[in-house]
């Protein structure tokens, strides 16, 4: 086996240079370029969890203002409402505003109306009256020849046209 | 694989041997650059160029920066749960570790043997490299613990909750498992990666041995059904180079978090 045969012949070297080697390794790769890549691969770790953070905040952020448009726009729905509903309610009361003023407009024409049909009822009636006792006496003068005062013909009139 | 005789030697793949000269001392210790030394190196820049892709540092990663971060996160991750927060400064050892032996194994299973005179070396299968990496982790265990809790570090031989009446078997059974892990942490490592080889070396020998026979009926007999398996142990042994560093690098992560926290 040479690792054996040759050991006294050749340790010196192999320590030698495996000394060389791996202190140059430790301090060229270990020391100088592992930390550089365990540097970078911390970087990255903590890049993510930022963004992650910064994630979950924007994320945060956005349910909040959705939350408040949610608000807003309830906010909004219900200020229409009330709105509509005021503008309702005051067109309905304007509307029964001028019904009962047209309402009471009417009545009085209505009255007047009757009143004025009443007065011309009576008028007619009064004329009626006169015209009966004015025929009445003039039938009366013609086949009887008596001649009838006025008054007692109207009030005979009067009692038939009440009758009938 | 030198070939003797007509014959494949398994463990020649091991032959540790200089390439420029054997002339390179230091302190009156020879330090030829040797293909043992030229692989560590090869595994030092394989593991730069993968690393490298990983300084794009993007946001949203490419392919290669997710498989260095992939890595990365592994073993930081496993030092994590082992060691807690406070292990945090020990990532940078672990993976240093976890990548050199992962690379180290997995070059030595490049096929880069099929250009000539090219032959692809084991850095790990060599009891010297995975002894002096567990004799680093161990001493590392041993200087964190002292220097954290001092004598108290002792304890560590004391599970809880032991009987006064059993400590005297106790200490001396938690002495000798905590004494043997550097043995065990570079033994595992070494056996494991040679064994592994040296399979594949025979089996290999098979195949070329019955591509060579003389009688015709050896190559679909023997070559075939023995190259069906050397692809199927293939996959396991990139499946054990994986698993050995991982091992390495748990245990050691393990070890250390007696040092630290001190159970």
């Amino acid at each position: 086996m040479p690792q054996l045969d040759q050991i006294l012949g050749t340790y010196a070297s192999q320590i030698f240079w495996l000394l060389v080697v791996f202190g140059t390794i430790y301090l060229l790769i270990g020391k100088g370029m592992l930390p550089k890549v365990e540097q970078t691969i911390e970087a990255r770790d903590r890049q993510i969890a930022e963004d992650l953070a910064a994630a979950e905040r924007a994320r945060v952020a956005a349910a909040d203002s959705e939350h408040g448009w949610q608000d807003a726009l309830e906010a909004g729905r219900n200020e229409a409402m009330r709105t509509t509903q005021a503008a309702k309610d005051a067109a309905a009361k304007a509307s029964a505003i001028r019904l009962a003023d047209v309402d009471v407009a009417l009545h009085a024409k209505l009255a007047e109306g009757e009143a004025a049909v009443q007065k011309a009822l009576a008028s007619a009636q009064a004329d009626l009256e006169s015209v009966g006792s004015e025929l009445t006496g003039d039938l009366v003068a013609r086949l009887s020849g008596a001649t009838i005062t006025d008054a007692k013909i109207s009030k005979t009139v009067k009692a038939v046209m009440g009758n009938a | 694989m030198a070939a003797e005789g007509g014959k494949i030697d398994p463990m020649h793949q091991f032959m540790v041997e200089p390439l420029f000269g054997n002339s390179l001392t230091l302190g009156g210790y020879n330090i030829a650059f040797t293909n043992s030394a030229l692989w560590m190196v090869l595994t030092l820049v394989a593991i730069w160029v993968f690393m490298l892709g990983g300084m794009k540092r993007e946001l949203v990663p490419g392919r290669w920066q997710a498989a260095v971060e992939g890595a990365s996160s592994f073993v930081s991750n496993m030092v994590h749960a082992n060691i807690g927060p406070e292990g945090k400064k020990f990532t940078p050892y672990i993976f240093s570790l976890f990548m050199f032996i992962l690379v180290a194994n997995v070059l030595g299973m490049m096929p880069v043997g099929i250009v000539p005179h090219v032959h692809p070396f084991t850095v790990t299968s060599h009891i010297t490299v995975t002894g002096v990496l567990a004799i680093v982790s161990f001493s590392m265990v041993l200087i964190v613990g002292f220097a954290r809790h001092g004598l108290h570090f002792f304890s560590l031989f004391v599970p809880h909750g032991t009987p006064a009446l059993m400590l005297p078997l106790i200490v001396p059974i938690e002495l000798i498992s905590f004494l043997i892990r550097p043995f065990s942490l570079g033994l595992r490592l070494f056996v494991a990666m040679t064994a592994g080889h040296i399979l594949m070396k025979v089996l290999a020998g098979f195949v070329i041995g019955g591509l060579n026979a003389e009688a015709a009926w050896v190559a679909p007999v023997v070559g075939l059904p023995v190259f069906v398996l050397m692809v199927g142990i293939s996959v396991l042994e990139l499946l054990v180079c994986a698993i050995q560093a991982y091992v390495f690098a748990l245990l050691t992560s393990l070890y250390l978090n007696d040092a630290v926290n001190l159970h």
